[in-house]
C-alpha cells in the first residue's frame, strides 16, 4: 500500500485539477482554487524540515572540522541572528530603521546584485572559451549574436541606423517563431510528463524505482 | 395637454435605448452582461441602476458615456435583476429602456476552452491507442538524443577518476513540471550512481524539492540493494534564495571537484554561472531545461543540452519502458497534427478564412 | 603561432579583468559613447501611462529583488518618477518576498522629488505569498487580498485606496518583473480576463518573451533590462543610473563581440588540423 496510496492520490487530484481547468461552477472552482492554497500550505511546512537538515549537515561539518568550516559557522550563526532579529521585531520588521532591514541593506541586497553582476564576466569568458564557429549555421549564429549585441546598445545606433533595425527584426521575426516552436513542443512534453505523472505510468518521482 | 404628454411619451419611447441584460457565459454565475446599441448622441456618462423584481433601482456603477457593454459581476447566482442606464447629467429622454429579468447562471462548462479541451482530448485518445499497441508488442524508434547516452558515460567517468557527481534541480519549487520531470531523472542518475558506487550530491533551492529528493535518492539506492552507500548529506537544502544558492553550488563544486554536473530542471540567470564554474573545475556537464530563454547559455557552456521536450521524453527513453515510450509517440503525433494545422491556418488566413484561426485564439 | 597559443592557453581572470576595466572606466570618468534611442516598445510603454488620465490609480507591481535590480530597479524607479509626475495614484504589491523594501525605496526616492506622500498619494501593499492565486483573488477583492499595507496599516483607513475595490478601479497595470511570477502571470490571469491595459520592464534576456504579448496588444509597451530602462529615460527627459549604465554597457558588448572573434582565431589551427 505504500507505493499504491500515493498513487492514488496523484491520479485522484490530478485527473480533477485537470477537469476543473474547464470547470467554472464554484462547486469545483471553490475546491480547484483550496488545493492550490493547500500546496503552498504544505510547501511552507517543508521549509521547517529544510532548514533542520540546514543547520545539521553544517554543524556536523563545524564539529568535524570539514573543508572550510569557520564558514559554516558564519553560515549558521547568520541564519541564526537574522531570525532572531526578525522574530523580535515581530510586524515592524519592514521599518526602515529596523535591524532586519539593515542586515537586508547591508548583506542581501549587496551580495545577491554582486552574483548577478558575475555574469557579465562569465559570459565574456564563456564567449571566448566556447563560441566556436565550426558550420555555416554557427556562422549565421554568430554574425545575428554580433547584429543584436551591437543593436542592442546606443553604439550600434551611432554605426548605423539599420543596425537596431536589423536587432529588431531578428528578434521580432525568427527568434520569435523559433522560440514558438520550442515551447510547442515543450507544452507537449508537459502534457506528457503530466498525463503519465496522473495516469501513474512515472512512479519514480515518488520513491518508487522500479 | 394631452397632446403635450402623449409627445413627451412617444419622444420617450422614440429615444429610449433598449437594453439587453444576460447572463455572462462560461463563468461560475455572479456576473451579468449588459448590451445596448450607441444612441445618437450619447451623454458624457452612464449610471447603471439595478433592481431586484419588486424592488428599487439603486445605482451600481459610473460609467463612460461611450461604451455599449457593462459587465456587473456582483450579482447573486440565482436571482433575477433588472437594469437601467441612466444619464448623466440627467436626462430622462436618454435614459434606456428596462431590461428583462436576467439571472446570473453558473456554467458547468467554459466554452472559451473548448479548443484546450479538443487538443487535450486529442492527446489522450492517441496516447491510450499507443499504450494499447505497446501492450500488444508495437516498438517503435526514436531519435538518439547525445545528452541522453552521456549520463551513464559522465557517471562512468566519475567512477574512474574517484570524483563525484552533482545533480542540480533547478531553482523552481516542487510544484513546477521541471522539477517534477527532474526528480523522475533523479531516480534514474540514483540508480547508476549506487550501481557504480559513485559519491552523488543533490544540492536542492526548495525545502519541497529537498523532501522529494532525498526519497527519490534513498528509494534509489535501496532498489539496486545499496542502501549502506546511501549517506544523509548526500541531498541537501541549501537556501531558497536564487543566487545565494548559486553561490553555495559553486563553492561545493569548487571545493569538491565533481567529474560530472547535471543541471537538470528550472534554470534562470544562474544557469551560466553553474555551467561556466563546472566547467572550470574540468567537469562533463549534461543541461536540460524548458526555460528558452536560458537553453542558449547551456548549449554554450555545457558538454550536452537537452532542450525542450527532449528534456521531458528523457525519462521515457532511459526507461525504454514501451507504455512511456507511447506517450512519446502520442506527443509526437499531436506535434504533426498541430504543425498541419499552423500550416494550414496561414493558408485559410492568406484567403481570409478566419475560422480555424478564431477556434484556435486564446481568451 | 606563440601568439596564438599563448591565446588558447589564456587565464580566463584576464578576461575578466578586462570586463572589468571597460565597465568601471566609462562610470568613473563620464565619457560618453553614442546617444540612446528610444525603440517603440519604450515609446509604447511611455505612450501608455500618458495616455492614462489625470487622478486614477495605477497598479504597480514590483516583482524581483536585488538579484535582477541592476536591471530592474532604474526602470521601476523612472515608473514611479512619471507616474508620480503625472499626478496618477499608485498602489503597489509585490509577489517576491525581497520586494517591498526595494519598492519603499523606489517611492521613497521619487516621493521626496515630486512631495508625493505614503497613503495619500500611494501605498506598498508589500508581498503576498500566491503567486497566481493572488492575482485572481485581487479580480475579486484587492481589500479582502491585501487587508493591510506593508507597514500593517488597514487599507480602509488608507486615504489612496478609497473606492479601490477590484481591477475595475485600475487604469493600467505596470508589471517591473525579474521573472516568475511576474509579467506572463498578470497577463494570464488579468489582463486576459478583466481586459485592464497592461505595460511592463523585464529583464533583457527574458524580454523576447513577451514580444508576442506586445504583437498581441495584450501589452502596450516593453522596457527589456537596463536598455530600456535608459530609452524611458530618455523619453522623461530625466537621464539617470541607466542611461550612465549604457556606455558602459556598450563596451562590453564590443569586449565580448571581440572575445568570440579572438577565440575562434585563438583556435584556427586546431581547427585546421583537425581537418587535414
Amino acid at each position: 500500500m505504500k507505493r499504491e496510496i500515493p498513487m492514488i492520490i496523484t491520479m485522484v487530484a490530478g485527473l480533477f485539477m485537470l477537469i476543473a481547468f474547464f470547470v467554472p461552477h464554484p462547486a469545483v472552482r471553490h475546491l480547484y482554487e483550496g488545493f492550490q492554497i493547500w500546496v503552498i500550505v504544505v510547501v511552507g511546512c517543508t521549509y521547517v524540515l529544510g532548514v533542520a537538515n540546514l543547520l545539521r549537515i553544517n554543524w556536523r561539518q563545524v564539529a568535524r572540522r570539514e573543508q572550510d568550516w569557520p564558514y559554516k559557522i558564519v553560515l549558521i550563526a547568520g541564519l541564526l541572528v537574522t531570525m532572531a532579529v526578525g522574530f523580535s521585531e515581530g510586524t515592524h520588521y519592514t521599518d526602515v530603521t529596523s535591524g532586519f532591514q539593515w542586515i537586508y541593506q547591508t548583506f542581501y541586497s549587496p551580495m545577491s546584485s554582486t552574483m548577478f553582476a558575475l555574469l557579465a564576466f562569465f559570459i565574456a569568458s564563456a564567449a571566448f572559451r566556447a563560441f566556436r564557429i565550426r558550420s555555416v549555421e554557427a556562422m549565421l549564429l554568430a554574425i545575428a549574436a554580433f547584429i543584436l549585441m551591437l543593436g542592442r546598445v546606443p553604439l550600434g545606433n551611432a554605426i548605423h541606423p539599420a543596425i537596431p533595425a536589423a536587432a529588431d527584426w531578428l528578434m521580432e521575426i525568427p527568434q520569435n517563431a523559433a522560440k514558438r516552436g520550442i515551447l510547442i513542443g515543450a507544452a507537449l512534453g508537459v502534457m506528457a510528463t503530466g498525463i503519465r505523472l496522473i495516469l501513474g505510468l512515472e512512479k519514480t518521482y515518488g520513491g518508487d524505482g522500479s | 395637454m394631452l397632446f403635450a404628454v402623449l409627445l413627451l411619451a412617444s419622444l420617450s419611447s422614440a429615444s429610449a435605448i433598449p437594453l439587453q441584460a444576460s447572463d455572462t457565459p462560461n463563468d461560475g454565475g455572479g456576473s451579468i452582461t449588459l448590451h445596448w446599441t450607441d444612441p445618437s448622441a450619447p451623454p458624457p456618462r452612464w449610471t447603471v441602476v439595478r433592481r431586484e423584481r419588486g424592488g428599487t433601482f439603486a445605482p451600481l456603477a459610473t460609467i463612460d458615456g461611450k461604451l455599449q457593454t457593462y459587465e456587473d459581476d456582483t450579482a447573486q447566482p440565482g436571482t433575477a435583476y433588472e437594469y437601467q442606464l441612466v444619464a448623466l447629467p440627467t436626462d430622462p429622454l436618454l435614459d434606456s429602456d428596462i431590461s428583462a429579468p436576467t439571472q446570473a447562471i453558473a456554467n458547468w462548462f467554459d466554452g472559451t476552452k473548448l479548443n484546450v479541451l479538443v487538443v487535450a482530448g486529442l492527446f489522450f485518445l492517441l496516447l491510450f491507442y499507443y499504450i494499447f499497441q505497446a501492450e500488444r508488442g508495437t516498438r517503435w524508434t526514436f531519435r538518439k538524443i547525445a545528452g541522453l547516452d552521456a549520463i551513464e558515460e559522465a557517471i562512468g567517468r566519475a567512477t574512474e577518476m574517484g570524483k563525484g557527481v552533482f545533480y542540480i534541480p533547478g531553482v523552481q519549487d516542487i510544484d513546477d513540471i521541471q522539477t517534477i520531470a527532474s526528480m523522475i531523472l533523479l531516480s534514474k542518475v540514483s540508480r547508476m550512481s549506487a550501481k557504480y558506487e559513485t559519491g552523488l550530491l543533490v544540492p536542492t533551492n526548495s525545502p519541497g524539492v529537498y523532501t522529494v529528493a532525498e526519497e527519490v535518492v534513498k528509494s534509489a539506492y535501496a532498489d539496486v540493494g545499496r542502501s549502506d552507500a546511501y549517506r544523509s548529506d548526500q541531498v541537501r537544502y541549501i537556501t531558497s534564495e536564487q543566487f545565494a544558492y548559486v553561490a553555495a553550488v559553486n563553492g561545493m563544486m569548487l571545493r569538491e571537484r565533481p567529474a560530472a554536473n547535471m543541471l537538470l530542471g528550472a534554470f534562470f540567470a544562474e544557469s551560466l554561472l553553474l555551467a561556466e564554474t563546472g566547467h572550470s573545475v574540468g567537469a562533463i556537464q549534461i543541461a536540460g531545461t524548458a526555460n528558452v530563454h536560458q537553453m542558449p547559455f547551456f548549449v554554450v557552456a555545457c558538454d550536452y543540452t537537452l532542450i525542450g521536450e527532449e528534456y521531458y521524453a528523457a525519462s521515457a527513453l532511459l526507461s525504454n519502458d514501451s507504455r512511456l515510450l507511447g506517450s512519446l509517440k502520442a506527443s509526437d503525433t499531436v506535434k504533426i497534427l498541430l504543425i498541419t494545422v499552423i500550416v494550414l491556418g496561414a493558408i485559410l488566413m492568406t484567403f481570409g478564412q478566419t475560422w480555424l484561426w478564431d477556434f484556435f485564439a486564446t481568451q | 603561432m606563440s601568439v596564438l597559443s599563448a591565446l588558447r592557453s589564456l587565464d580566463r581572470r584576464w578576461i575578466f579583468l578586462g570586463v572589468a576595466l571597460l565597465v568601471i572606466a566609462p562610470l568613473v570618468f563620464g565619457f560618453h559613447i553614442a546617444p540612446v534611442l528610444p525603440s517603440h516598445r519604450s515609446k509604447g510603454y511611455y505612450d501608455a501611462i500618458e495616455r492614462v488620465p489625470e487622478g486614477s490609480t495605477v497598479l504597480f507591481a514590483g516583482d524581483y529583488d536585488p538579484g535582477t535590480s541592476a536591471e530592474n530597479y532604474p526602470m521601476a524607479l523612472a515608473t514611479a518618477r512619471h507616474l508620480m509626475r503625472r499626478n496618477l495614484k499608485i498602489v503597489a504589491l509585490e509577489l517576491y518576498p525581497a520586494g517591498p523594501p526595494l519598492m519603499d525605496q523606489v517611492f521613497r526616492i521619487a516621493g521626496a522629488e515630486y512631495n508625493k506622500r505614503a497613503n495619500v498619494d500611494y501605498v506598498n501593499l508589500g508581498y503576498k505569498v500566491g503567486n497566481e492565486i493572488v492575482m485572481s483573488s485581487m479580480g475579486t477583492s484587492i481589500p479582502a487580498t491585501f487587508p493591510v499595507d506593508n507597514n500593517g496599516v488597514p487599507v480602509t483607513q488608507i486615504p489612496v485606496m478609497k473606492g479601490i475595490q477590484n481591477f475595475q478601479q485600475i487604469k493600467l497595470i505596470v508589471s517591473v518583473s525579474a521573472g516568475y511570477p511576474g509579467t506572463k502571470e498578470w497577463v494570464q490571469q488579468v489582463v486576459s480576463r478583466f481586459h485592464v491595459p497592461m505595460v511592463a520592464g523585464v529583464t533583457a534576456v527574458s524580454a523576447p518573451e513577451y514580444y508576442p504579448y506586445l504583437q498581441a496588444g495584450q501589452l502596450q509597451g516593453l522596457l527589456g533590462g537596463m536598455a530600456g530602462a535608459a530609452e524611458y529615460e530618455v523619453l522623461l527627459h530625466k537621464p539617470a543610473l541607466a542611461t550612465r549604465g549604457m556606455d558602459a554597457q556598450s563596451l562590453a558588448h564590443v569586449f565580448i563581440a571581440f572575445m568570440i572573434i579572438l577565440g575562434n582565431l585563438a583556435f584556427l589551427p586546431q581547427r585546421k588540423k583537425e581537418r587535414s
